[in-house]
């Protein structure tokens, strides 16, 4: 049974993450590759002949870079090249991360008890994309490279702390009739945005103000495609991975 | 162990125990996924994910 439900998560969130990479390619890939040339020529900018230099090497020009460029090179880790190979990689991430929320959706669905259609699988979806892109989105909008922002350990956190007080307070929204259970629902939803994200003492991003608005909206509207998607696609595939063994039983 | 509605709506009716395991399992196996492509500062995974962590909104750098 364990098996089953995984093989029809894994099959959900692979046709998901193909489905939110090509989704990707309409707008959002192409505002992060456009964002990185602000954020590369702001780099240069700063680092004179578009290499590291420290406050030393500065104050003593005769100091080479012969010497220094290669060290900076071998200090680069690997990352894809752009082009396809960036793509596929992201393509793995997003199918990895189409699976994650694939089993995410099947753990609520069994804990629940309720029953599951594509229909149904939708709604779930819906829930997914609230809890886990909206709501941390309204302290921590989706952010183009190059951006000010808190500590990544500080904003995780709080990422984490609204992800599951909004799961929480959804499911009571979602499962419970007497109005108190839903009042403190409405409260742990409200709660990690009255406290408040981490934010960076100075805002400020390399990349102008107009990409960076048309990027929260398409990553925010591409990852709600995503997760009904998610949603979608188990509903789908959940019923069929689990039929046959009904069969057996019978 | 199922109990199919129709064709395509089916229910889990698996004993308590039984739900409990599998939705845990699912659940831990899924966070651990989400973890590693969303959260894990290390610098290959960061740069394999990098548009998938800044598209998906999770905090990047």
């Amino acid at each position: 049974m364990i098996v089953r439900i995984l093989i029809a998560a894994i099959l959900a969130g692979l046709v998901a993450g193909v489905f939110y990479t090509a989704a990707q390619a309409v707008k959002v890939s192409p505002l992060i590759l456009k964002a990185e040339t602000f954020e590369n020529a702001g780099a240069a900018a700063a680092t004179p002949e578009n290499h590291p230099h420290s406050a030393e090497e500065l104050k003593n020009p005769d100091h080479g870079h012969e010497a220094t460029a290669p060290v900076a090179d071998e200090g680069e880790s690997w990352a894809p090249n752009d082009g396809i190979e960036r793509t596929f990689y992201s393509m793995i991430s997003n199918s990895i991360l189409g699976v994650s929320n694939a089993l995410l959706l099947v753990a609520a669905i069994l804990f629940s008890k309720t029953s599951i259609s594509v229909r149904t699988g939708i709604a779930w979806g819906a829930a997914g994309f609230v809890v886990f892109v909206l709501a941390p989105s309204i302290g921590l909008p989706p952010e183009l490279p190059g951006t000010k922002a808190a500590s990544v350990f500080d904003r995780q956190v709080w990422w984490t702390a609204t992800v599951a007080l909004t799961a929480a307070g959804l499911a009571l929204m979602a499962f419970k009739t007497k109005w108190y259970w839903m009042a403190l629902g409405v409260v742990l939803m409200v709660v990690p945005h009255v406290y408040g994200a981490p934010q960076p003492e100075v805002h400020g991003s390399l990349a102008p103000a107009y990409l960076v608005a048309e990027f929260v909206v398409a990553a925010t509207v591409t990852a709600g495609l995503f997760w009904l998607a998610t949603g979608a696609a188990l509903g789908w595939f959940l019923p069929r991975a689990l039929a046959p063994s009904a069969k057996d039983a019978s | 162990m199922l109990t199919e509605t129709n064709t395509n709506t089916v229910t889990l009716s698996l004993s308590d125990s039984n739900r409990t395991a599998a939705a845990l399992f699912a659940a831990v196996f899924g966070l651990a996924l989400m973890v590693g492509v969303g959260f894990a500062q290390s610098t290959v995974v960061h740069n394999a994910a990098h548009d998938a962590r800044h598209a998906a909104a999770f905090p990047c750098h």
